[in-house]
C-alpha cells in the first residue's frame, strides 16, 4: 500500500520550505538589521522600499514551514515549539514590530524613530531567535514518550547564543549583498564597503561554531569524523563561497554578491542537514518516527504538487514586476 | 499562588484570536469592495472610482499588515501552547492549514504587492486582475480556517486511534455538518463589516461636506449592499442555530439559558444565568418562543443544561449574553439598512444628519457583534476542544509552566496593545487626511524629495491626471 516513501519526500519539501524562508526572509530580515547604521535617513527610506513589496510573501514561508510541520511531521511541531517556547515567543514577537513598521514608518513625523528601531529591532531579534533555533537544534531535545519534558529556557546556552550570532552576521550580509544589488550611489556605496567585514565576521563565527559542534554532540562528531572523506565537501564549498563573495565585491560586481551569498546559506544548510539526518527530533526521533498518517502526507502532498510550481511562478513574477534598482523617492504607498 | 497553565493558556488564545479576528473579517469585505472599484474603474474611467479605491486600498494595507502579523502568532501558537492536541489533531489540521497557506497567504501577499506598488509598473488590466486575486485570496483562506474550525466543533470523517485522529473520508471531515453554516455565516459577517465600515467612514465625510460626490455613491453602494446582507445573515444565523441545536445541543441550551430540558420555553430578553444554584435569578421572557424558534413548534422540546454534569457545562453567563449582544447589533444592523432605503427617496440619505451620525456609530457594530458571536461559538463549545473527543484540559502542552503561559500572555498583550494603538492611530491619520489633499500632506510629512503616493492615487494614464490639475506620476521615471 505505502508505494512511496512519504516521510522522505516531505523532508525534502520541508527542507526545501525552510531554505526558500531563509534565503528570502533573510534579505529583508539582513536589511532591517543593518538599517541603524545607515549613511542617512534618506537611504533608509530606500532600503525599506526595496523590501516592501516583497516582504509578505517572504514571511509567507515561514507559516509554510510551520504549517507544513505540523501536517507531516506533528512530532516535531509538538516537541520543538513547547521545548523553544519563549524563543518562539521573541521571534512572533520581533516580527510583529517589524512587520507593522512597513506600514507606520511613513506616514510618522515625530515618532519615525520609533518605527525605525521597531523595524531594526524587529529584525534583530526575529534574526537572532533563529539563529538560537538552529543551535537549539543541534544540541537536542528531552523527550519522553513523544512529549518535551525539559526547562522553558534549556534551549538557552552559550553555544545557541553563537548561532543568533552567526545568523545575524549571515543575514547582514545577505541584506548588504542584496542592497548592492537593488540600489546605486551612495547607498551602494556604503553596502559595498560594508559587505567585507560582514563577510569576515560570519567566516568567524562559523568558523567557531564548526569547532564547537562536535563537542556539543556526540553523534554529530562521529558523523564528521567517520565519513571524513566524502564531508569535506560540504565545507569547502562553502569556503568557495566566501571566496566569491570577496572577489565579486572587489570587483564591485552587482549581482554576483547577492547570489554567492545565498550560495553560502545553502553550503551550510547542507552541512546542518547532513550532520543530523535522518533525524528531526535529535537524538531521539527520525523523520520516519515523527511522521503523520501516510493518507495525511498523500493528501496534501498531491495538491502541492499542482500548486507549489504556481506560487513560485507567480512569486517570481512579482519579482520580476519589481525589478531593477530602487530609487530615493520611490516606493511605498 | 498556584498558576494554571491550562486556564493561562485558553485566556492567551482567546486573546490572540480575538485580536487577530477582527482584522480578517474587515479585509475579506474590504478586498472585494476594492476589487468591484477597480473593475469599475478600469470599465468606466471615471476617475471617482479611482479615487475611491485608491484611498480604500490604503486603508486595507495596514489592516491587513495587522491581520498578517497576528495570524504568524496564531500558526505557532498550537504548537506552543497546545501541543497535545497538535499532535493529536495534526492529521487533519496540518494539511488545512497548509493548504491555506498555499492556496491563499501566497496569493494575497504576492498580488497585494503589485495592487499596492505596482500601479505604474503593470498594466491597467493587470492591476485589476492583482485587485481580484487578492480578493479571491481572502475567500480560500477562510473556507480552509473554518473547515478546520468548523471540524472542531463537528468531528466528522476521522477515526480517533490511540489518542490521535485519522482521517478516513477528506470530503466528509472538511464538508463537515457545521461548515456550510458557519462559513456562510462568516463570509457575510465579513461583507457586512466591510459594508458597515466603508458607509460609516462616508457618512463621516458627508457630513463634514468632503468630497461629497465619491463618498455619496460609496454611502448608496454599501446601502444597498446591507439591504440584502443584514436580513439574509439573519436567515443564515437562524439556520446555523438549527445546526448548533443537532449537533452541539447544551451551547444552544447556554444561549437560551435553559435549565431544564422542557416545551414551550420562552425566548429570554433578560436573565441572570447562575450557574452555581443552576437557574436563572431573574428572567423576563416572551412565553414559548425559544420553542418556536429552535423547534418551529410552539411546544417544541428545547434541551436543558442540566442533562449534563456541572463540569460538563460551558460557562453560560457568557454565552449567554454574547448571544444577545450579537443578535441585538444584528436587529440594529437590520434598521438600519431600512431606514437607508426609506431614506432613499428623493436622495434623503446622504442629507439627513442624524442617519449619517448613527452610520457613523454603526461603524464598529459588526466588529463587536462578530466577537460576540465568536465568544458563543467558541465558549459555547467548552469544556470540549473537539467537540465531545477531546477535552481543553486534555489537549494543553504537558511542559508548559503557569510562569511561562504568564509570561508570554503578557508579552502579547503588551505587544498588540503597541500595534494595535499605533494601527488605530495611524487609521485615524489616514481617515482625517481622506481623499483630497493626500498629495500635499504627502509633502510635509515625509520631509524628503517627493515619493509617489502618486503610485497609489495616480489613475491608469498620465492625462487624467491631468484632468485633475495635478502633476504627473514623480516616481522618478
Amino acid at each position: 500500500m505505502e508505494l512511496f516513501d512519504l516521510p522522505l519526500i516531505w523532508a525534502f519539501i520541508i527542507g526545501f520550505g525552510i531554505i526558500m524562508y531563509v534565503l528570502m526572509d533573510g534579505f529583508d530580515l539582513g536589511v532591517g538589521i543593518l538599517f541603524p547604521f545607515a549613511p542617512n535617513e534618506e537611504s533608509r527610506d530606500t532600503m525599506m522600499n526595496s523590501v516592501a513589496p516583497v516582504w509578505d510573501g517572504n514571511e509567507t514561508w515561514l507559516v509554510l514551514g510551520g504549517a507544513g510541520l505540523l501536517a507531516a511531521f506533528p512530532l516535531v511541531y509538538s516537541i520543538l515549539l513547547p521545548a523553544l517556547y519563549i524563543g518562539v515567543f521573541l521571534l512572533l514577537a520581533g516580527l510583529i514590530f517589524r512587520g507593522v513598521a512597513f506600514e507606520f514608518r511613513f506616514k510618522a513625523r515625530t515618532s519615525r524613530y520609533l518605527w525605525n528601531w521597531a523595524f531594526a529591532g524587529g529584525s534583530t531579534v526575529a534574526s537572532f531567535a533563529q539563529g538560537a533555533v538552529v543551535g537549539a537544534y543541534i544540541q537536542g531535545f528531552e523527550t519522553a514518550n513523544g512529549v518535551y519534558v525539559g526547562g522553558a529556557l534549556d534551549w538557552l546556552t552559550p553555544f545557541t547564543v553563537l548561532t543568533g550570532l552567526g545568523m545575524l552576521c549571515g543575514y547582514a550580509l545577505l541584506g548588504s549583498t542584496w542592497l548592492i544589488l537593488k540600489t546605486e550611489g551612495r547607498l551602494q556605496d556604503w553596502a559595498y564597503r560594508i559587505s567585507l567585514p560582514l563577510l569576515a565576521a560570519v567566516l568567524v563565527v562559523f568558523g567557531i561554531i564548526s569547532v564547537w559542534t562536535p563537542f556539543v554532540d556526540d553523534m554529530v562528531r562521529q558523523r564528521w569524523f567517520s565519513n571524513l572523506s566524502v564531508i569535506w565537501v560540504l565545507p569547502v564549498l562553502t569556503l568557495l563561497c566566501a571566496l566569491q563573495i570577496y572577489r565579486s565585491v572587489r570587483d564591485r560586481k552587482e549581482g554576483m554578491p547577492f547570489v554567492s551569498t545565498m550560495g553560502l546559506f545553502i553550503t551550510t544548510y547542507l552541512g546542518l542537514v547532513v550532520s543530523r539526518w535522518p533525524y528531526v527530533v535529535p537524538p531521539e526521533y527520525t523523520l520516519w518516527e515523527a511522521a503523520s498518517a501516510y493518507e495525511s502526507q498523500l493528501f496534501l502532498l498531491l495538491g502541492l504538487l499542482f500548486v507549489i510550481p504556481i506560487v513560485l511562478v507567480y512569486t517570481a513574477w512579482t519579482y520580476w514586476v519589481f525589478r531593477g534598482k530602487v530609487r530615493a523617492g520611490e516606493g511605498y504607498h | 499562588m498556584e498558576l494554571d497553565p491550562l486556564i493561562l493558556s485558553r485566556i492567551q488564545f482567546a486573546f490572540v484570536v480575538s485580536f487577530h479576528a477582527i482584522f480578517p473579517v474587515f479585509t475579506i469585505g474590504l478586498a472585494s469592495y476594492i476589487a468591484v472599484l477597480e473593475g469599475l474603474a478600469f470599465k468606466t474611467e471615471n476617475p471617482v472610482w479611482v479615487k475611491l479605491s485608491a484611498f480604500w486600498t490604503k486603508v486595507f494595507a495596514v489592516v491587513f499588515g495587522m491581520g498578517v502579523v497576528s495570524g504568524i502568532v496564531m500558526s505557532f501558537q498550537f504548537g506552543t501552547n497546545w501541543s497535545n492536541f497538535a499532535q493529536a489533531s495534526a492529521n487533519f489540521l496540518g494539511p488545512m492549514l497548509s493548504y491555506e497557506v498555499v492556496t491563499a497567504f501566497f496569493l494575497e501577499a504576492a498580488f497585494l504587492g503589485v495592487l499596492l506598488f505596482g500601479r505604474d509598473k503593470v498594466p491597467a488590466g493587470v492591476h485589476l486582475f492583482a485587485a481580484i486575486m487578492v480578493a479571491t485570496g481572502t475567500f480560500i483562506s477562510s473556507f480552509w480556517i473554518l473547515a478546520a474550525n468548523s471540524w472542531m466543533h463537528t468531528p466528522a470523517g476521522i477515526e480517533f486511534i490511540d489518542g490521535v485522529f485519522h482521517v478516513t473520508s477528506w470530503s466528509e471531515a472538511i464538508f463537515n455538518p457545521s461548515f456550510p453554516y458557519r462559513f456562510t455565516h462568516m463570509v457575510l459577517a465579513s461583507f457586512l463589516t466591510g459594508s458597515f465600515v466603508v458607509a460609516g467612514v462616508s457618512a463621516w465625510y458627508l457630513l463634514k461636506g468632503r468630497e461629497v460626490e465619491a463618498n455619496r455613491k460609496a454611502l448608496s453602494m454599501c446601502l444597498w449592499l446591507l439591504l440584502f446582507l443584514a436580513p439574509t445573515q439573519a436567515v443564515v444565523g437562524d439556520f446555523h442555530g438549527l445546526n448548533t441545536l443537532e449537533h452541539q445541543p447544551m451551547k444552544v441550551a447556554a444561549m437560551e439559558g435553559n435549565w431544564e430540558t422542557s416545551r414551550n420555553v420562552p425566548l429570554l430578553l433578560f436573565a441572570i444565568p447562575d450557574q452555581e444554584s443552576q437557574t436563572n435569578l431573574f428572567e423576563i421572557g416572551i412565553p414559548s418562543l425559544a420553542s418556536m424558534i429552535l423547534t418551529h413548534e410552539w411546544d417544541g422540546k428545547v434541551p436543558g443544561l442540566k442533562e449534563i454534569p456541572v463540569a460538563q457545562q460551558p460557562p453560560v453567563g457568557i454565552v449567554f449574553w454574547s448571544f444577545r449582544v450579537m443578535v441585538g447589533l444584528g436587529l440594529l444592523m437590520i434598521a438600519f439598512a431600512v431606514t437607508g432605503l426609506i431614506l432613499r427617496a428623493g436622495g434623503r440619505y446622504w442629507r439627513t444628519r442624524w442617519f449619517l451620525q448613527g452610520m457613523r456609530f454603526m461603524s464598529i457594530a459588526p466588529f463587536l457583534a462578530v466577537l460576540a458571536g465568536w465568544f458563543v461559538t467558541e465558549i459555547g463549545r467548552a469544556p470540549w476542544l473537539v467537540y465531545g473527543m477531546m477535552t481543553q484540559a486534555e489537549a494543553v502542552t504537558p511542559s508548559l509552566t503557569g510562569g511561562m503561559a504568564l509570561f508570554t500572555l503578557i508579552g502579547y498583550i503588551v505587544v498588540y496593545a503597541l500595534v494595535f494603538s499605533a494601527g488605530v492611530y495611524y487609521l485615524m491619520r489616514v481617515l482625517y487626511v481622506g481623499m483630497e489633499d493626500e498629495h500635499d500632506d504627502d509633502e510635509h510629512e515625509a520631509e524628503r524629495p517627493k515619493r509617489p503616493f502618486s503610485a497609489a492615487h495616480v489613475p491608469f494614464e498620465i492625462d487624467e491626471d491631468e484632468h485633475h490639475g495635478k502633476p504627473a506620476s514623480q516616481g522618478g521615471h
